[in-house]
């Protein structure tokens, strides 16, 4: 059965027309490649799927199960999780309180609850020893590599065994080898069964770690085949429109 | 190979000094000492049992607030009105006692304007998303009107019933400690707790580090600023009411121009304006090096129009002092 099912999703934001019929569907342990050129509809789609947006037609189901998002929270219940571009972390707070910012356990002592702080950095010490990172839970986020941060970000998202993790160029702003780590961190997810949906507008980094590409071009999917089946060129030209659809 | 428990305790490399060294509010209390010394020894009216007595009931006032303060900063905000909600504050507790109002009512009703001003800061700033400057801004002059208004103007030295329990409140001693310390004490070591323990601390320093993140996580944002700005405002209404004691009578000048002392408080002990940093003992120990230098100027007979010289570079300093130990990282 397949994790995450679109079908014949539409958007439209008054005249404008974000997303027409796409279909597409993940399965468990993929990581699909989503690119397409500025304005193609790739954040609309992300966003649909994070809760964020409602779609205008069309139907979400994951597991089999048909799903209806009002609001992000309904998203994060059925194991959607989001690692945003600019990761949405608070510089001044450690490693372990930016993974459980909004979550932190807490222990009574009488009628006072107090937060958990050795819980919070053997999980998140844990966590980060999963994704094979060398981030420590009490280091300020301030002080992190990208690829640090970057590992962060997606430690966050493991919190809650999530079934489907979202991308947005994680690899824009940070040095080669950091990339390098990051692309293990997705391989990581993967290998845990999770789907992962990766925005990127590299090239290399979506053919090294996707098994499966989709492009959008102006509202509309426009190909939707394994790496191996596609090329750099052929992506490019169904990008920019030169090559119509494949 | 490294197991986990090797990995959480290596994520501190530094000694205890090394972190201590590190911290503003070390410092500043190292130049408060250091000055105390000096003033020991160049006068012999600084270490007399009256002088530090009125020392350290001049400096809680401002420190108090400065706990406040300094979780609005923290949180990245800033609130110009805590001067005007102390006059409030004052205003009401000392009209109502007048009235024949017992102290305790009064004291709640006093409370509950100064509450009612971060309130609606809160709202305007959190809901309407308005800069808080601008609001405190307005909030600063609408709440001192506010007091002349209940007054109309006039100074008010008759507390009704309970006078005397008013006067030993705000100006008595225990102990041979001024009550507003007992007070400033119980709200810096309840204030250091929550800010470090709860979620409420926790969440604060998130928004003022990055309020995006914080609401991407799920954190009640504007529910949190709006309690954020009402602490800050109940701290300059328990100020208020202790300063009514203390002075024994209450004029609309009351507070005037003490929101830049304790802003200075607050930023000395490392409040960081750009949000994110502070903490509660660094409020503290900025009120007390204000409050030593206004102190020592007095008793070293130099004139008093050289305190804002002093409070001024010490905030330049403090400043120029954290932007310097971010450069070396």
């Amino acid at each position: 059965m397949s994790r995450l099912v679109f079908s014949g999703i539409s958007k439209n934001f008054g005249a404008i027309q974000a997303l027409s019929d796409v279909s597409l569907s993940i399965e468990p342990g993929e990581v699909l490649g989503l690119m397409g050129d500025n304005g193609a509809g790739k954040s609309t789609l992300v966003k649909i799927i994070a809760g964020n947006f409602r779609p205008s037609a069309g139907e979400l189901s994951i597991d089999g199960k048909s799903v209806v998002f009002h609001r992000p929270i309904d998203a994060q219940r059925e194991g959607v999780e989001m690692v945003y571009q600019d990761l949405a972390l608070a510089d001044n707070l450690s490693a372990a309180s930016n993974v459980f910012l909004g979550r932190e356990p807490l222990r009574r002592f009488g009628p006072i609850r107090y937060i958990d702080y050795k819980r919070m950095n053997t999980v998140s010490a844990e966590l980060f020893k999963q994704l094979k990172s060398e981030t420590r839970p009490r280091q300020l986020v301030r002080r992190m590599s990208g690829g640090q941060r970057q590992a962060v970000a997606i430690a966050r998202t493991l919190l809650s065994e999530p079934k489907i993790v979202m991308m947005d160029e994680p690899t824009a702003a940070i040095s080669v080898r950091q990339v390098a780590e990051v692309l293990d961190l997705i391989r990581r997810l993967r290998d845990r069964g999770i789907s992962v949906i990766l925005i990127s507008h590299r090239m290399p980094d979506i053919f090294s770690v996707s098994d499966n590409i989709a492009v959008l071009r102006r509202g509309r999917l426009v190909c939707r085949k394994p790496v191996g089946a596609s090329s750099p060129e052929e992506v490019t030209g169904l990008i920019t429109g030169a090559i119509d659809a494949a | 190979m490294t197991t986990l428990d090797d990995i959480i305790n290596n994520s501190r490399h530094d000694s205890w000094f090394a972190r201590l060294k590190n911290l503003q509010v070390f410092w500043v209390f190292i130049a408060a000492v250091l000055a105390c010394l000096a003033l020991s020894l160049m006068t012999d009216a600084f270490t007399s049992d009256r002088n530090l007595f009125n020392v350290a009931r001049n400096f809680a006032f401002v420190a108090v607030i400065a706990i406040g303060m300094t979780a609005v900063i923290a949180s990245g905000g800033i609130d110009l009105s805590v001067g005007s909600s102390v006059v409030l504050s004052a205003m009401v507790i000392s009209v109502a006692m007048a009235s024949g109002i017992g102290f305790w009512l009064s004291a709640g009703l006093a409370l509950g304007a100064a509450l009612l001003v971060g309130l609606l800061n809160g709202i305007l700033i959190a809901y309407a998303g308005m800069p808080a400057f601008v609001v405190t801004l307005g909030s600063l002059s609408a709440a001192r009107s506010l007091a002349m208004v209940l007054s109309d103007n006039k100074m008010i030295w008759e507390f009704g019933p309970d006078h005397g329990l008013l006067l030993w409140i705000g100006g008595g001693s225990t102990l041979g400690l001024p009550h507003p310390l007992y007070v400033l004490c119980v709200l810096a070591a309840v204030m250091s707790l929550v800010f470090r323990w709860t979620r409420w601390g926790q969440h604060l320093f998130a928004i003022g580090g990055n309020e995006n993140a914080a609401v991407l996580a799920g954190i009640p944002v504007r529910r949190l600023k709006v309690s954020i700005y009402m602490f800050s405002a109940m701290t300059a209404g328990l100020a208020g009411i202790l300063m009514a004691g203390w002075l024994g009578s209450v004029t609309t000048n009351l507070g005037q121009g003490m929101e830049l002392t304790v802003i200075a408080a607050a930023v000395i002990g490392g409040a960081n304006l750009a949000g994110g940093e502070g903490n509660a003992l660094g409020a503290v120990v900025g009120a007390l090096l204000i409050e030593v230098i206004r102190n020592s100027l007095i008793l070293l007979g130099i004139s008093t129009f050289w305190q804002g010289m002093f409070i001024g570079t010490f905030i330049i300093v403090a400043v120029a002092f954290d932007r310097f130990r971010n450069m070396r990282r």
